[in-house]
């Protein structure tokens, strides 16, 4: 067998690009001092952080100044550990901080990503209302629902940018008109969507975005959170003072700095990269389709460049994703089998897929490294393989899916 | 979570799949809803030997392997051998599972007596007498642990 291998997972992490790569090492090697140290290499390392901060803050349009070589002069954007804990810090910090006036309801969707579900879901138990919204099966939210649910005693809107099993994108700009015209702040979740589709939080009218570096081949463990000006979050960290005071602890510079590089090539190229990704992902679409009982899942048009999440029925996923590694295929899966749980991902529930369909589901999601040639070969081995894992399936029989057999098994 | 070389040997050269169209015996335990549906498909001598056995199923890594697994270790033994076998020995003979797997061994046992009781019934024995139940029943269908 030919050595293959390809990467296409990229919405679970990316490679460190050589630029990134380089851009950090003499922050680990050379100039390691502490910025909250007075001497040179500490001051440089200050100084380095907050360029960081200036080409995060740039690529998301926020306000200028983004930052003063003064850091007492608050800017918008906090790096914290993660994306994950970009989210906590947002949601937990806006609603339990100075800036939340007494309003206890919060409002989310059903397809967030667990930092946020389950951030709102500790908030719920101690007291808070929280309203999860629906999606429709393209997982776009109700924005009625929204309307309907939202009211005076709402402290946030919480909803991602884009989704990471099924890569549709939210209308941003019509969740925050929603949430500002009710005296809510809005918070988006844009993690798998910074570096992959435009973002300006002036013209979107985000109040606080949670992004992490890895998404778009920086290093893992830097994240940021941006908070426009005039907003005030609780600390999710209390130590020396960093990130604001509200994300204490030594800065990780030499994240910062990848993070800093990463956000700005992604930027900086981003229509023509994301169009080759796009045709990359329309390729790949096109050939896992004439697969015989084989859906699409998510929105087909209002969806990230490089996502393709599919369902296959007859089978089941973690299967699949171990069939496809032997090819030498990262991919992954929704399907409950492979996190050991009983209920497939409550992404694909929230979509309305039936239990039986969702346990099936691949998530292949591309990015500018891979080549048409690699599409080419992922094509062919999903085929192979999906047609491997059915001629052993009980559940399908005669070129097609026999689920009724199975279900008769209920009583 | 972790697979043995041995799971995944099982995994991806499954022993035994198939359909035994003589079987006398064929048992079907799991349900899509789960994520797991094992179908095992025996042909029983008239003096009680296993002579072939295959199966087909609908599930993760661990449910191939361990159906792949099972069918192997009771190929060719007496029925009374074939119901001593335990998941844990299926478990075992696979180097192991890791835990939230251990499930799946479950299921290989039951498809397996599911099938063996199916084949007395055809013989027009009450499986109950021999197995203690019937295990055609909703209850083992829905009682693997997740």
């Amino acid at each position: 067998m030919t050595k293959h291998f390809v990467y296409a997972d990229n919405a679970a992490t990316t490679p460190v690009s050589a630029r990134v790569f380089e851009a950090m090492k003499p922050w680990l090697t050379e100039y390691y001092g502490n910025p909250s140290s007075l001497y040179r290499i500490g001051q440089q390392a200050k100084n380095a952080a907050n360029h960081a901060r200036t080409q995060v803050g740039r690529a998301l349009n926020a306000a200028e100044p983004i930052n003063e070589a003064n850091d007492r002069k608050p800017g918008e954007i906090i790096f914290t550990g993660s994306g994950s804990q970009a989210d906590n810090l947002a949601i937990r910090g806006f609603v339990e901080g100075p800036s939340n006036h007494g309003r206890k309801h919060i409002i989310t969707s059903k397809i967030e990503h667990h930092a946020v579900l389950y951030t709102c879901e500790a908030l719920e138990k101690e007291g808070w209302r929280v309203t999860y919204l629906d999606v429709d099966k393209l997982g776009r939210i109700d924005l009625a629902q929204l309307r309907a649910e939202i009211s005076a005693d709402t402290a946030i809107v919480s909803v991602m940018a884009a989704n990471n099993e099924i890569g549709t994108i939210q209308d941003l700009r019509a969740i925050s008109e929603i949430a500002h015209a009710n005296g809510a702040v809005f918070h988006t979740d844009a993690v798998q969507a910074v570096g992959h589709m435009p973002i300006d939080v002036q013209a979107m009218g985000i109040d606080l975005l949670s992004l992490s570096a890895h998404k778009f081949r920086g290093p893992k463990g830097i994240g940021a959170l941006y908070c426009r000006k005039g907003i005030v979050l609780k600390p999710s960290v209390f130590g020396g003072g960093q990130e604001r005071g509200w994300a204490s602890g030594t800065e990780n510079v030499a994240g910062m700095v990848g993070l800093g590089t990463a956000i700005e090539d992604a930027v900086s190229s981003m229509d023509e990269k994301m169009s080759y990704v796009r045709r990359l992902t329309d390729r790949l679409t096109a050939g896992i389709l004439k697969i015989p009982y084989t859906h699409f899942t998510g929105d087909p048009v209002h969806r990230l460049p490089g996502t393709a999440s599919f369902v296959f029925e007859a089978i089941e996923g973690e299967g699949l994703i171990l069939r496809l590694d032997a090819c030498g295929i990262c991919s992954s899966t929704g399907s409950a089998c492979s996190t050991g749980s009983l209920d497939p991902s409550h992404v694909l529930m929230a979509i309305g897929l039936p239990h039986e369909i969702a346990h099936g589901s691949l998530r292949l999601t591309l990015g500018e490294q891979n080549t048409e040639q690699e599409v080419d070969y992922i094509i062919e081995s999903v085929t192979k393989v999906v047609d491997g894992l059915r001629a052993m399936s009980p559940v399908w029989a005669n070129g097609k899916p026999d689920l009724s057999a199975a279900s008769n098994l209920r009583p | 979570m972790e697979y043995s070389e041995k799971v995944f040997d099982h995994f991806t050269n499954p022993r035994n799949v198939g359909e035994l169209a003589d079987a006398n015996g064929v048992g079907e335990v799991g349900n899509a809803k789960c994520g797991d549906i094992m179908k095992i498909f025996l042909k029983v001598s008239d003096d009680g030997i296993i002579e072939d056995v295959k199966f087909k199923t609908f599930g993760c890594g661990a449910a191939i392997a361990t159906s792949s697994m099972a069918t192997e270790m009771v190929k060719g033994k007496s029925l009374e051998d074939a119901l001593k076998l335990t998941n844990q020995a299926v478990a075992d003979a696979l180097d192991g599972l890791p835990p939230v797997k251990m499930h799946c061994s479950v299921l290989a046992e039951e498809a397996l007596r599911s099938a063996i009781a199916d084949y007395y019934r055809r013989i027009g024995k009450d499986p109950e007498a021999i197995l203690g139940c019937s295990m055609d029943c909703a209850h083992c269908h829905e009682t693997h642990e997740h």
